[in-house]
């Protein structure tokens, strides 16, 4: 069903040359170093987009990212400062109970749809910042910070990984870490979304009753891909908390849960890159507004406005065709 | 033999009211049961409630014994109890191919999991749906349709779709509602063939309702007749042409399609 074409196999040689190469290369050239901390931050912020796209893949509009973002941040900030535990450890850590808090409440809203589902998930981000203001674990309102960034890891002796603190260059370290996450979870959400979940995720997308009719446990696939969509808001959330080597009840807000959802559409809910290219696009629009003062907030959003009116299936809608999926 | 269906006493209320009252019939293996009545009879209800998409308000139905009302369709649906919907029901941005082929996931033997990685069990499944839907597709003369995009369907093809999703699941009991709307007289005397040898070759035993008569006295061993959510006649279609209750029911209504 599923034929990898020459010119795909090229895009992604081409992307992979561009982000691990290329883009150092061009820094090095250029000595914009500060270009590694924003590049890094897209490639997390698309590793959360991409879950809140999968939502999106079975009919749910997510404004909840952030919460999950938030409470795998908390989750490896505590492991690594609290427990001792090494970080790449607490790093899936922090994906998996995001995972597990995500099935718990997804048992209580998932049923809802529409206007009534976003709502409760863009109430999720303030539970989650209230709860960490409250709890001791967390630190109050103070949060986690002097978290020690990555420690090395070695296999019967072997060093895997090199410790960050000895690191000369830690920025360019952290940009390869997170390039490759996010090349991890768009090529896992490929697999996924051609897969035979993926494909009753679409059947349940475009009919919940024929769904139901031919035997899809609606209720069950909804959960396993929201604990998915959650995973990859942990996995964000947990690595954006050891960059900046501090977590605090603010780290991630609403605007952020928004800014996910708007990623996806931006980019084009009919595809699986989509939210990697509008995370991309919204970041460095922001950026490139800045001049404008007052006014940034204003432009932007009638730019916004307007792609999405003119271009409801998104940017990548330009360059592939109807339906087309790369 | 025990009968394969067992409807006991079944009552649907919405509200004041009664779509179905205390209606109690059997379905033998390997029939083809036809349920008829005026507008608003009460027989979708009724296929609903066997389907468990809507509960039942008292009475149970069974099947081979076990209990299957008031349940979730998906698991009624994988017990091999399977309904095709009145009303336009489709993946409609999936091909024909595509929809027989998700049809037939609950006959999946590699896991979701097996699936992600491309497990050979996954590879074996994969090539085995695609085959059968092309099978199945040619069974029902539907081979030149099967990369059209379903939204894009006629009317008539659209139901033929809804038929083939419905037995790509491999049912032991087929529910059709209205299978023959918006065919003309060829296509139906077509759809009544295939139905038949869906039932003589696959051994599937067919529930439909229908307001085709001629298709209906063609098509079925026995016909049930409701009519304002009362059941008022069950039996061959010769007794049925010759029930009273039946012909005041059609003839009291506006609805005169019944052709005797
Ligand atoms: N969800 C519902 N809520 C309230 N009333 C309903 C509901 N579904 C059906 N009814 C009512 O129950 C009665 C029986 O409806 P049903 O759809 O079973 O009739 P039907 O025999 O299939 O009719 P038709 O031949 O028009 O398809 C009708 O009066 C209908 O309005
Ligand atoms: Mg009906």
């Amino acid at each position: 069903m599923e034929n990898i074409t020459k010119r795909q196999l090229f895009n992604v040689g081409l992307f992979l040359f561009s982000i691990f190469i290329a883009v150092p290369l061009i820094i090095s050239a250029t000595g914009r170093w500060d270009f590694y901390f924003t590049l890094t931050s897209v490639a997390l912020l698309a590793i959360a987009s991409a879950g809140v796209w999968l939502t999106f893949y079975i009919g749910r509009i997510n404004i909840g990212q952030g919460a999950f973002a938030l409470i795998g941040a908390y989750v490896s900030a505590i492991l690594v400062v609290k427990g001792g535990i090494s970080f790449w450890i607490s790093l899936p850590a922090a994906g998996i109970f995001a995972a597990i808090v995500a099935i718990f409440i997804g048992m209580l809203v998932l049923r809802l749809r529409g206007v009534y589902f976003a709502m409760i998930t863009l109430v999720l981000t303030q539970v989650v910042t209230l709860t960490a203001l409250a709890l001791p674990i967390t630190n109050g309102a103070k949060g986690i910070s002097s978290i020690p960034l990555p420690s090395g890891v070695s296999l019967f002796g072997i060093p895997i990984l090199p410790d960050f603190a000895t690191m000369a260059n830690t920025k360019l370290a952290f940009y390869y870490t997170a390039c490759i996450l996010m090349v991890l979870t768009y090529a896992a959400l490929y697999r996924l979304v051609n897969s035979r979940l993926g494909h009753l995720c679409r059947s349940m997308q475009q009919n919940e009753e024929l769904a139901s009719s031919i035997g899809v446990n609606i209720a069950h696939i909804r959960i396993v891909i929201f604990a998915i969509s959650s995973f990859f808001g942990g996995i964000g959330g947990a690595m954006f908390g050891s960059i900046a080597q501090s977590v605090y009840p603010s780290s991630f807000q609403v605007a952020d849960s928004v800014n996910f959802m708007l990623n996806c559409f931006l980019g084009g809910l009919g595809y699986v890159f989509g939210p990697m290219l509008g995370t991309l696009v919204l970041y460095f629009g922001w950026d490139l507004l800045f001049e404008l003062g007052k006014y940034q907030m204003l432009v932007y959003s009638i730019i916004l406005i307007a792609v999405i009116r003119f271009l409801p299936n998104g940017l990548l809608s330009l360059q592939f065709g109807k339906g087309a999926r790369k | 033999m025990s009968p394969l269906l067992q409807v006991k006493n079944v009552t649907k209320r919405y509200g004041g009211l009664t779509a179905n009252n205390n209606i109690s019939f059997d379905v033998a293996e390997n029939e083809i049961l036809s349920v008829i009545g005026p507008n608003g009879a009460g027989k979708s209800t009724l296929f609903k409630m066997i389907s468990s998409f809507v509960p039942t308000t008292s009475g149970e139905v069974l099947y081979r014994g076990e209990r299957i009302s008031n349940n979730k369709p998906h698991i009624v649906a994988r017990k091999g109890i399977v309904r095709t919907f009145q009303e336009t029901t489709i993946f409609k941005s999936m091909t024909v191919r595509e929809s027989v082929i998700v049809a037939q996931h609950l006959r999946a033997k590699a896991s979701l999991a097996g699936y992600f990685w491309g497990s050979r069990a996954a590879k074996a499944d994969v090539a085995a749906f695609g085959q059968y839907a092309d099978e199945l597709l040619e069974f029902l003369g539907m081979s030149e349709i099967s990369s059209e995009l379903a939204s894009n369907l006629p009317q008539g093809n659209l139901r033929a779709l809804g038929i083939a999703i419905g037995l790509a699941t491999d049912p032991k009991v087929l529910l059709l509602d209205e299978p023959f709307a918006g065919m003309n007289h060829d296509e139906t005397m077509r759809m009544v063939d295939l139905v038949r040898s869906v039932r003589d070759e696959r051994g599937v035993t067919v529930l439909l309702v229908e307001h085709d008569m001629p298709a209906v006295m063609t098509i079925s061993d026995r016909i049930l007749v409701l009519n304002f959510g009362e059941k008022i006649a069950e039996g061959t279609p010769s007794e049925i042409q010759n029930n009273d209750k039946v012909i005041e029911a059609y003839l009291g209504s506006s609805d005169d399609e019944i052709g005797m």
